[in-house]
């Protein structure tokens, strides 16, 4: 019986290093040996849309793309995003780790209407398995708010079966020299805040 | 030495090409393909270019070829429209060094204009086309079709979708292969197209693709893979890796190379199975050659045609299994939009005020059309811009309400496009005696699709320092008697130039020059800070559309968010009661 495939969807926005996120991540289980899909969506990433990506590992994986309802892991960058991709999440097997950071989408910056504000509740009835991960604060307490991927990565760590050192290999391997310290930082603590 | 890589399609195809011994790529950029000649440009063996644009690219590929170099030319689907012409001469010709057309097309239109499914363009100009399904296939293909190329005499289509361009997996990658650079060989009848010869070079063609039939039949990337009931798929692509997942326990036929197809392959799966489905994304390309046949099968009365698949519409075309509706309640769309220091907004923000009909083009500034600037009427494909303005100028030119007849016409377009493919729509503007103004919205650089270098740059794909072509000059060359060119950040004197542009019987350009700011971040400033105090609650800043602005709703001021302002000052500078800062720091 093949292993059951494991499938992280990744949300946020345009310059959160969702596609960094998930290129480590997608690193780490090629290193442990399994199979590896990664789709995305970038094309106008830059320019502040919502973006996605979808990765899958385990011993065989064909589709690229995660269907409805298969997401182990919902892991999202921002608050309204978690909210956007939901219908991806397992609801009764599956856990979202999400930051509840909040970026302003452009109906909201041009004054059209306000950010929702309800977000919390409608995720209590969406998510039942849900961390709140406030990454971007904490990246930005040890100094670098653009290391908040890196911490995801950490919350989400705690929960898949992959050897530590395997972690901080592809982060090694990642990084420019320079950013390399407050990367594995920034992954320990996630670590740490996602840990019961 | 074998090594596996975690690669996209399109990484991977650059890596075929490398293994296969490629020595000459173009192309010019275009999601989802751009990364392919990025990636190629990391392997020193292989001369690659950007182009000014595709059908440019195309015939130099071509030329490599006639020289006997294994040639590669990449782009996403509209962008072998523009290559079109000399591509249907190329099947005639034939190649010499192998010659490889990737085309990625973009199902679901994720940052393109339409659809359209280049499957077709294997049919219509006799090519044929190979579907790879993963990154492992892109880059297998890539390398097959080097050899089929040569071995048959054609060029070969390796056609990607968004979801195999822009999707990574394992890959197993080999060391290069060098193949000698054959040279160039004079061969008229083969080369040149005249009717003469293309008579019988048409003739040929008919031959090599029954030869190539042939092959299609018999390759292991065509395949049935047996099954446990009496259900059969056909797919090609991705979709065959939907299939495989939603409906693992069916009959297969796979294809990998899906034209010419492979008839006693269908035919072999059609008597093992009792009911044939057909998944393939946008066209019934494949279905309509299986019914061909007289063989029955289920395509896009199931399979939808609009939009990409994905397993959940599988699941639905096979067993009517549609996912559960979840209620998130509303969220607000999070589109793309300009970013925070664009040096488009402004030369919106004015246009929008001055009202003239707006014909935009192809790049970053299509954004422009949203609101709030809501500054673009139009937008057609590459270089439309002009031609566009051209044609509703003399359109209203004919119109007896003088309403219509005055009203002004301004084209806009990118640095980029404006080499691609304004270069003529300006020559026949002013050969044509069109009184439109032209904006060229010079950023110095390819922003889109993520910074890549063009004529205007001085710098080449391969890194290396070249002839900066300067837009103001080449506007005069042609013959436009008013050129400006103007900081646009830069409000007042680029307003006050526009409107006299505008107000003109001939034809006129203004060049709006300075650097993306997502490209050069040298002139970046400190945050800009509103003073709550002089702030009125006029909201002009906030009708910019900069993400670094917002309004409070409850102090009802305007705010800025400090780690994504650039510090541009444009918001500074549109404000009436002078209450946006630059900070103290700078």
């Amino acid at each position: 019986m093949p292993q059951k495939t494991t499938n992280i969807f990744v949300a946020g926005v345009g310059g959160q290093g969702i596609i960094k996120f998930s290129n480590l991540l997608c690193e780490v289980a090629m290193r442990a040996g399994l199979d590896v899909k990664k789709s995305e969506i970038h094309g106008m990433a830059q320019r502040g849309g919502s973006v996605t990506t979808h990765v899958r590992f385990g011993e065989k994986v064909y589709s690229p793309l995660i269907p409805q309802g298969g997401a182990d892991f919902i892991c999202s960058m921002e608050h309204l995003e978690a909210v956007r991709h939901i219908a991806f999440l397992n609801r009764e097997q599956g856990r979202l780790i999400y930051d509840p950071y909040e970026i302003a989408p452009p109906e909201v910056y041009t004054a059209q209407r306000s950010y929702p504000k309800d977000i919390e509740e409608r995720l209590a009835k969406l998510a039942p398995n849900r961390i709140a991960l406030p990454a971007f604060e904490n990246a930005l307490k040890i100094g670098n708010s653009r290391a908040q991927n890196v911490v995801m990565l950490g919350a989400l760590s705690s929960f898949l079966d992959f050897e530590q050192s395997l972690y901080e290999d592809v982060i090694r391997a990642g990084f420019k020299p320079k950013y390399v310290d407050i990367n594995i930082k920034a992954f320990n603590l996630g670590k740490e805040l996602a840990s019961p | 030495m074998s090594e596996k890589k975690f690669l996209s399609g399109d990484e991977a195809v650059a890596q075929g090409a490398w293994e296969a011994g490629c020595h000459v790529a173009a192309s010019y950029p275009g999601t989802p393909a751009t990364e392919i000649l990025e990636a190629v440009a990391t392997y020193p063996e292989i001369y690659c270019e950007w182009s000014v644009n595709e059908k440019v690219a195309y015939e130099v590929v071509l030329g490599a070829s006639m020289g006997g170099a294994r040639a590669l030319y990449a782009s996403k689907h509209v962008g072998l429209n523009v290559a079109a012409d000399p591509f249907f001469s190329s099947a005639y010709i034939g190649s010499r060094g192998g010659l490889v057309v990737v085309t990625a097309d973009d199902p679901s239109m994720h940052s393109s204009q339409n659809e359209q499914d280049n499957r077709y363009y294997g049919i219509a100009a006799k090519v044929p086309v190979l579907s790879p399904s993963d990154s492992q296939e892109c880059k297998d293909f890539t390398k097959l079709a080097f050899e089929l190329s040569e071995r048959f005499n054609i060029p070969v289509i390796v056609r990607l979708t968004t979801r195999t361009s822009h999707a990574n997996g394992v890959v197993t990658c080999d060391d290069r292969v060098e193949v000698p650079v054959k040279g160039y060989e004079k061969k008229v009848q083969k080369n040149l197209i005249l009717p003469m010869f293309a008579r019988k070079l048409h003739a040929s063609l008919e031959e090599r693709m029954l030869a190539l039939k042939e092959f299609s039949e018999t390759t292991d990337i065509n395949r049935v893979e047996k099954g446990e009931e009496g259900v059969g798929v056909i797919a090609d692509g991705v979709a065959y890796t939907y299939a495989k997942e939603v409906y693992p326990s069916a009959w297969f036929l796979k294809l990998g190379m899906m034209h010419p197809l492979p008839e006693k392959l269908v035919r072999e799966l059609a008597s093992k199975v009792k009911k044939i489905y057909v998944v393939e994304e946008n066209d019934p390309v494949i279905e309509q050659a299986v019914k061909a046949m007289g063989i029955a099968c289920i395509g896009k009365e199931k399979v939808p045609r609009v939009l990409e698949l994905n397993p959940d519409r599988l699941r639905a075309a096979f067993f009517d299994e549609e996912p559960v509706k979840i209620d998130t309640g509303d969220v607000p769309a999070r589109p793309p939009a300009l970013c925070p220091g664009c040096t488009h907004r402004p030369v919106f923000h004015i246009l929008s005020q001055l009202k003239p009909v707006i014909t935009g083009d192809i790049g970053c500034y299509t954004l422009g059309a949203l609101p709030p600037l809501n500054a673009m009427d139009t937008c057609v494909d590459m270089g439309a811009s002009i031609t566009v303005a051209h044609g509703i100028r003399k359109a209203l030119d004919r119109i007896e309400d003088e309403k219509q007849k005055q009203k002004k016409i301004v084209a806009v377009i990118g640095d980029s496009t404006f080499y691609h493919s304004g270069l003529t729509g300006l020559a026949n503007a002013v050969y044509n005696s069109s009184p439109i103004t032209v904006v060229i919205m010079d950023n110095r650089i390819t922003a889109m699709t993520g910074h890549q270098q063009h004529p205007g740059t001085g710098k080449t794909l391969m890194g290396e320092e070249t002839t900066e072509i300067d837009v103001a000059e080449v506007a005069r060359a042609l013959g436009v008697k008013h050129v400006w060119v103007v900081d646009p950040n830069n409000y007042k004197e680029t307003k006050e130039v526009l409107k006299e542009a505008i107000s003109l019987d001939e034809p006129s350009v203004v060049v709006a020059k300075r650097a993306c700011p997502l490209y050069d971040r040298s002139e970046w400033q400190r945050p800009y800070w509103i003073n709550t105090d002089e702030c009125n609650g006029c909201k002009i800043c906030v009708g910019l559309g900069c993400p670094a602005i917002s309004f409070d709703a409850e102090t009802e001021k305007a705010k800025v968010t400090e780690v994504l302002c650039t510090g541009c000052s444009i918001c500074a500078q549109v404000c009436p009661k002078g209450a946006i800062h630059a900070s103290e720091d700078n």
